[in-house]
């Protein structure tokens, strides 16, 4: 298994509890097996239903492969004006 | 078409804008000749409409159906005290009239709405966004797509804030990413938090606000690179940005008419799975202490909360609940509340499902109804 530091924004440090979540995943995990592991741990992830994932700053699509060295963040939506 | 002119007046009051080489006369002429529709007179929307109105964008609407109210103070500085229980976008209007005369203003007061949107937004430019709600948000950015308007985004949450230039078309004709590129369909009711719910720190809209004008005014000059393409992601607490970069969803389905967000967006399906608790009215509280009847009172808000009103009830925050379910009588009737009465409810009906309680009742409004109905002096919040 390896290790993934996630950053999290809005509500995400909410659901979480913190900046920052940590996840282990199996080598070469794919952005959809991450979003699996965070909803499994947390199902108001999956709520969410619209949850953007960037890994190295660029918006990461379900196939995108991760490294142990990606930055990930954890983007949802706000609706405040 | 005939050049726009400058009087002496406006040559005087932009001669700073006219003396920068990369925007000069000509970037000012373009402002002049803009039309923009601020949709939602809030936190973004004063920074949006000051800055906008100050710099001489010659024509701008303002949207917004609500009233000032006590609580927008703290953050929407267009307003003042004497402004409360005035229409929004007339107290803007009239307060922008006498920042700059040069402009003209067309007020609406009114609802952006699925039946309305694309008459309004039509005669516009551009629109910057600086609503607070999500229907409101999926409603402003299909009907951009649909009239191929650029739509200058931005929102707020606590600390954060969020900024993008969406359905925005380059000089090429590309047009970029939009709305439902990021967020295809929005969270379910309740789960993200409103400025009115979750809390807002007052500057922020004031930055954020601030960085979509700019963007609004480079898309109008063209100047610059706008931000379409990436979204821009501030963090007040730890002074930390990032620009993540934004691509188009090649399968999204089309967006070819509006539909209903109210719907879309999961609101007027109300209890949401139909779930009724048992419910109890301020008076019949007031009643029931004022015959000194013996039940439990809970209140299930945050410690910080308490602090700003309470009813002096046994305080249990709804995350901790099921650590102290043994505290809750089960033997005698037990009123709980909160703020507005939806996570006391979310709190009976979890004590019912999982733990069988039948004796519990939950504050209809909350303590906003029972400053509302019982105590002038309480303060709502």
């Amino acid at each position: 298994m390896m290790q993934f530091k996630i950053l999290l924004f809005g509500i995400t440090k909410d659901i979480f509890g913190g900046r920052t979540h940590t996840v282990q995943l199996p080598p070469k995990a794919t952005v959809s097996i991450l979003k699996d592991a965070l909803s499994k741990s947390h199902p108001e992830v999956d709520g969410l239903s619209s949850l953007m994932i960037a890994v190295n700053n660029t918006y990461a699509q379900d196939g995108t492969i991760l490294s142990e060295t990606d930055e990930i963040a954890l983007i949802p939506p706000v609706s405040g004006g | 078409m005939s050049k726009v002119e400058f009087s002496k007046a406006e040559l005087e009051r932009y001669s700073r804008h006219l003396i920068i080489p990369d925007f000069n006369i000509e970037g000012q002429r373009k402002l002049k000749e803009a039309k923009v529709l601020i949709v939602g007179t809030g936190g973004l929307g004063a920074p949006l409409l000051l800055y906008l109105t100050a710099a001489g964008v010659g024509h701008i609407g303002i949207l917004d159906f609500d009233v000032v109210d006590d609580s927008n103070l703290q953050r929407q500085v267009l307003f003042t005290v004497d402004d409360v229980g005035k229409s929004k976008a007339e107290v803007a209007g009239e307060r922008l009239k006498a920042l700059n005369p040069h402009v003209n203003f067309t007020v609406h007061n009114t609802q952006l709405t699925s039946e309305n949107a694309l008459d309004i937004i039509k005669d516009y430019d551009l629109v910057a966004d600086g609503t607070d709600n999500f229907p409101t948000r999926y409603l402003v950015n299909d009907a951009c797509v649909i009239l191929n308007k650029t739509n200058v985004y931005a929102s707020i949450y606590r600390f954060e804030g969020q900024v993008s230039v969406f359905n925005y078309t380059d000089s090429e004709g590309n047009t970029g990413p939009n709305y439902r590129d990021l967020f295809p369909t929005p969270p379910p009711p309740g789960l993200v938090p409103s400025c009115a719910e979750g809390g807002v720190i007052g500057v922020l809209p004031g930055i954020i606000g601030s960085l979509q004008a700019n963007e609004v005014l480079k898309v109008i000059s063209g100047i610059g690179d706008p931000l379409s393409g990436r979204l821009f992601l501030f963090d007040a607490l730890s002074f930390e940005t990032r620009t993540v970069k934004l691509r188009k969803e090649a399968d999204r389905p089309a967006i070819t008419e509006l539909i209903d967000y109210q719907v879309f967006c999961g609101f007027g399906a109300e209890e949401e799975d139909g779930y009724q608790v048992k419910e109890i009215s301020v008076e019949e509280l007031q009643k029931l202490q004022a015959e000194g009847k013996d039940f439990q009172l809970i209140d299930v808000r945050e410690t910080y909360e308490y602090e700003i009103a309470n009813l002096e009830a046994e305080l249990i925050p709804l995350g901790e609940i099921e650590r102290a379910v043994n505290k809750i009588s089960s033997d005698k009737q037990v009123i709980v509340h909160c703020r507005s009465g939806k996570r006391s409810a979310d709190a009976i009906q979890l004590l019912e499902k999982k733990y069988g309680f039948t004796n519990l009742y939950n504050l209809e409004g909350g303590i906003l109804a029972w400053a509302e109905k019982v105590d002038d002096a309480m303060a709502k919040y």
